[in-house]
């Protein structure tokens, strides 16, 4: 039983972090309807941007600060020679040009910074806690909490600032939004800059446990899997699908695992999703019925 | 915002006019001139290779292009098509490599079928969730089973005795170019067939106004799970040329997420639905890096650190796709009939792809 | 105006390629397919440049091998095996007057992709601690060097130390030994040798499966923890090493218990990994440091000029810079027992094969080119194309790797058998008649 409930916890916290990541896709599907793939390269050059600037001495508040102006920049300029050129076409052809972006923006953050792991230490010591036989880790506890206070944040957001107003208001109908001379260019371009900047975060949490490198581009394919179980319009919806990933793979590769040789972690995902998708196709949380035939 | 727009529907276009006559002829001629006069170098690495990726992004094309059904999960199709040849061949004596082939394509169209099915119920971006699926499964299978690869300890597959077909043999150049040539072009008359029939409209049909279509009684579960299979028989052989007339051996990491990528950008750049697109688009990739190699050490003379250089031909093909987006979603296959017609000779733009797969509206 | 850009483009590359380089002097072509971007580029890098760096201080401080000088030139593959056979088709004809005398492949899966293309072309192909671990038999395997340090030797080498920990071989018995691996053809390489091993020693064998790319791994280490196992043996790559050095930490698995393989042992897979790499050891065919004497020779000449492929100058020393001096210096030593025998130019394929299977490197050599303690003793004979079999162990202490112990051998008389086993199924399936030592000679002649 306690290898149980270790399991269940620990999925859970795993999972939180699978959340912090497709946050950023909720926010930019809502406002924009497009499937942001570049996302995860998004994060990289953040983790990276920040981490460069940190071994050169830079204190980390500065850091911090210059990263994020530079994720802004990169989201006005997204959403001006991408998003804004490419106006009233398909999600299919949306969603290629960010497989695009994503190859330009790994290219250029490489190019500049060079392709070294480079080590975070976010001064969380990751040592284990005991709840009695349950072993929970403390790394994850502050990840989850970081993704709760995100949340919160995000929630204020959307719900006491004018800008959260009007961003919800695209979400829900564009052309009304429209009409009552909304300025959707700019909205488009907070929302990249915040998916931008909760890409950060996610970005320095996945550094501080794997290393700052090339695959913390590839937490991207986790993350589609949690939007499509979460539902890809609700914040909440993400929370809930990363913790039920998270949960299941870790559940799965404890108790089915050793029957079918171990490893099924790269898959089971998707499985799971796949069944969502046929028994509940909004997902869990999503408000806008996906595409039925 | 794709609820955006105000267009309501397309309208049936005109067919695409075949290549003239002419070009036909000389691209032919051209076709069976190739061993004769290029180097063993760019038979074995660059045209061999184009050919198979050119079938590839056929197969992907049928599928994405014609009816309207995005799919991150080529290099899985590919992967069946290339473990099913080698396992036919190595457990079924004296089967004759067509044969083999045949069923090999038999076989990933019954996977790509199955991991169509959730089309029946879905579509949009969210069928890659289904062919993502595909993609890591059987990666993970065909890792996972040591009766997929004969329990090679590293989990690799290559033919016994090499591939061989009326006297052709995979072993020499030559007799890889005319058994890949020859592959490649019955199936790209036998898809050009099938599209220009009452297949191609029902899956344009499909693509263009699923709703519609529904309406006006065109099957179009059957006719999605159809295209589904027809693109996995395509991209299943497709994918055992490549493990056996390209590479010679192959693993699953030849067929990684990373060639699912690589055929979608052939089809986006070369052209969705058409048949042209794919050669394009194929020809495009396989030449680009040797474009950018020349220009790099024309124009630069090799001033460049080589790590920087790789990075900077990453971020040119992102911005190239994205500049194809942009400017022209019709792809290399629309520029080309421009170039060719003169600027103002073009045809009028094909607009109901611009829209590919459009949210219908409530 | 675009169009007419890209016009221009496409007719410059067909044309431009086959134009001729300027003729200089012939020298002799070593191509080199490389990995600068996507998801190994980390390791990638620092390895270039370590090659690059001592190709260029023979060619400008050594004046070349015996005059001759060693032209280099770069292809970008992402480690894609694919890609890497497109290079090997560009380059297997040679270059500007020289033919190619071998191909490093830079990669298992890329060896095992040209394994039959290179037989037929005959073109050795190198992989220094890699390869397939069968072909270290060169009777079957004329054309395929994984020289330095077979994965049946990591197997066997990892148990030696964990006995020289517990007291001597005897005492394997009823330990519990773990392996912890990437869930690929690399992680799988050396499973035959350790199920030997256990069987001969009488240790309990468990496997645990990582799945790529292994970002997550608490199921894989809570079965450890469930298991409880004396020692683990961890054979992972890139990002999963990283993670499971930080797993194991969470999971309460002291680090001193965990012996890394060779591709699991350099700076990038410890220093993200922070604290919870102190105490960690790996199997070091290629110590890293910077104290060897060759690194004097390079700071002087190469570094200090400002010659040097390295970034970051800091990096000077680390295993993967390592990597690529001794991968180097084994192709550079390679070529001069070749050109004292067939006189000093470009080699061919076949007379490369000649070179590398009479490749000796011996204790006073390696003091004579500055690779003492660097690269162990080398002996490459027509069957043998191993020729080490050994390696040292280093372990890493927060800011460097420690040597712990000299060159520790792998027990090859079991494995000589596994192998042979091996060697004798390829051949039987594809038809190859292995051939014999004095026939080999007499085919160079």
């Amino acid at each position: 039983m306690s290898l149980f409930l270790e399991t269940l916890i620990g999925g859970v916290l795993a999972g939180t972090l699978y959340a912090l990541v497709a946050i950023g896709f909720v926010l930019i599907y809502k406002a924009s309807g497009v499937f942001n793939y570049a996302q995860g390269s998004l994060l990289l050059f953040g983790a990276l941007t920040f981490v460069s600037l940190k071994e050169t001495g830079v204190p980390i508040a500065a850091a911090l600060a210059v990263t994020a102006g530079l994720l802004i920049v990169t989201a006005v300029a997204i959403e001006r020679f991408l998003l804004r050129p490419l106006t009233n076409r398909g999600p299919l052809t949306l969603f290629m040009a960010t497989l695009g972006l994503s190859y330009l923006v790994e290219g250029v953050a490489q190019g500049l910074m060079g392709s070294r792991v480079r080590a975070l230490d976010l001064g969380i010591e990751d040592l284990p806690l005991f709840l009695g036989d349950i072993m929970i880790s403390r790394f994850d506890l502050v990840a989850a909490g970081v993704a709760v206070v995100l949340v919160v944040a995000l929630a204020l957001l959307f719900h006491r600032t004018r800008i959260g107003i009007q961003l919800r208001g695209v979400a829900d109908d564009t052309r009304a939004a429209l009409s009552l001379g909304i300025d959707i260019h700019r909205i488009w371009q907070i929302v990249w800059a915040v998916a931008g900047l909760v890409g950060l975060v996610a970005g320095l949490l996945w550094g501080a446990r794997q290393g700052v490198q090339f695959s913390l581009s590839l937490v991207v394919l986790k993350a589609l899997p949690v939007l499509i179980i979460g539902g890809f319009t609700s914040i909440a919806g993400a929370i809930v699908g990363g913790i039920v990933v998270g949960a299941g793979e870790s559940l799965a590769e404890t108790y089915v695992g050793p029957f079918l040789g171990g490893g099924i972690t790269s898959w089971f995902a998707y499985g799971l999703a796949l069944a969502f998708l046929l028994v509940r196709p909004a997902g869990l949380l999503g408000e806008r019925p996906i595409e039925r035939v | 915002m794709a609820g955006l727009s105000s267009r309501s529907g397309a309208q049936p276009l005109p067919l695409v006019i075949a290549p003239g006559i002419l070009v036909l002829a000389a691209v032919t001629a051209l076709v069976l001139a190739v061993p004769f006069l290029a180097s063993e170098y760019w038979v074995n690495a660059i045209i061999v290779p184009f050919l198979i990726l050119a079938l590839a992004g056929l197969g992907l094309n049928l599928l994405t292009g014609f009816a309207g059904q995005l799919s991150l999960g080529s290099g899985a199709f590919m992967m069946v098509g290339a473990y099913a040849t080698y396992a036919l061949q190595l457990r079924v004596p004296g089967l004759p490599l067509p044969v083999a082939l045949l069923l090999a394509g038999l076989l990933a169209g019954a996977a790509g079928l199955l991991f169509g099915l959730p089309a029946r119920r879905i579509k949009g971006f969210y069928l890659i969730v289904s062919t993502l699926a595909a993609q890591f499964f059987f990666e993970w299978l065909f890792l996972k089973v040591p009766w997929f690869y004969n329990g090679n300890p590293s989990a690799t597959i290559a033919l016994p005795h090499g591939l061989s077909v009326f006297g052709l043999s995979a072993e020499n150049p030559h007799g890889r170019y005319w058994l890949t040539l020859g592959t490649v072009a019955l199936l790209t008359l036998l898809s050009a067939n099938l599209v220009r029939g009452q297949t191609g409209r029902t899956w344009t049909a499909v693509r263009d106004m699923d709703a519609a279509a529904a309406v006006v009684g065109v099957q179009t579960r059957s006719a999605k799970l159809q295209a589904f299979f027809v693109s996995s028989f395509v991209l299943g052989i497709a994918g055992a040329l490549w493990a056996f007339c390209y590479l010679g051996s192959a693993s699953v990491q030849s067929f990684g997420l990373a060639r699912s990528y690589q055929i979608l950008f052939i089809i986006i750049l070369g052209g969705l639905g058409t048949i042209r697109g794919a050669f394009l688009g194929a020809a495009f990739v396989s030449l680009l890096p040797l474009i950018l190699d020349w220009l790099f050490q024309h124009l630069l003379s090799g001033h460049v650190d080589e790590g920087l250089r790789q990075n900077i031909q990453k971020a040119i093909f992102g911005l190239l796709i994205i500049g194809f987006l942009i400017k022209e979603p019709e792809g290399l296959a629309r520029l080309l009939a421009c170039l060719f017609a003169g600027p103002s000779g073009g045809r009028p733009r094909r607009r109901n792809l611009r829209d590919l797969n459009q949210e219908t509206k409530p | 105006m675009r169009r007419s850009l890209f016009a221009a483009l496409l007719v410059g590359t067909v044309f431009g390629v086959g134009a001729p380089a300027a003729a200089a002097e012939v020298g002799q072509y070593i191509p080199l397919p490389t990995y600068r971007v996507g998801a190994y580029a980390s390791s990638g890098e620092l390895w270039w440049a370590g090659e690059r760096d001592y190709f260029r201080y023979i060619n400008e401080v050594e004046g070349g091998i015996d005059g001759i000088k060693l032209k280099v030139e770069e292809f970008e593959t992402e480690w894609s095996p694919d890609r890497t056979v497109e290079v090997y088709e560009r380059v297997k004809a040679g270059k500007d007057g020289s033919p190619l005398a071998f191909f490093f492949t830079h990669g298992t899966p890329a060896s095992y992709a040209l394994l039959d293309k290179a037989a037929a072309d005959r073109i050795p192909l190198i992989d220094p601690a890699g390869g397939r671990t069968e072909s270290v038999d060169g009777s079957v395997f004329p054309y395929a060097f994984p020289l330095l340090f077979s994965y049946y030797s990591q197997a066997s080498t990892g148990i030696n130390y964990i006995a020289s920990k517990v007291g001597g071989l005897d005492k394997l018995k009823g330990l519990k030994i773990a392996t912890v691996y990437h869930d690929s053809a690399y992680g799988r390489a050396s499973q035959p040798a350790v199920d030997a091993l256990a069987k001969r020693y009488g240790f309990e064998n468990i496997q645990i499966p990582v799945a790529d790319p292994g970002s997550e791994q608490s199921p894989q280490w809570r079965q450890v923890r469930e298991v409880k196992p004396d020692w683990i043996f961890l054979r992972t790559w890139g990002v999963s090493t990283v993670v499971a050095l930080k797993t194991a930490q969470r999971f309460g698995f002291p680090a001193n218990r965990i012996i890394g393989d060779v591709w699991a042992g350099s700076e990038s897979d410890v220093i993200p990994a922070g604290a919870a790499a102190i105490g960690y050891s790996a199997l070091a065919p290629y110590p890293g440091g910077s104290d060897f004497e060759i690194h004097k020779r390079l700071k002087a000449a190469i570094l200090d000029t400002g010659k040097s492929d390295l970034r970051d100058p800091k990096l000077f020393g680390a295993v993967n810079y390592n990597v690529g001096l001794v991968n180097a210096a084994l192709a550079v030593e390679a070529l001069r027992t070749g050109y004292r025998h067939f006189g000093a130019r470009p080699l061919t394929g076949e007379e490369g094969r000649w070179a590398f299977e009479h490749l000796t490197i011996e204790p006073a050599r390696l003091k004579q080119i500055g690779f003492d303690g660097l690269l162990q003793p080398i002996a490459i004979t027509p069957t043998d194309h191993e020729g080490g079999g050994a390696a040292r162990i280093q372990s890493w202490d927060g800011s460097r790797w420690v040597l712990q112990t000299d060159w520790i051998k792998a027990d090859h008389a079991l494995l000589k058998p596994l192998i042979e086993a091996g060697a004798k199924a390829y051949a039987r399936e594809k038809g190859i008649v292995p051939r014999a030592a004095e026939s080999a000679e007499a085919a160079a002649q």
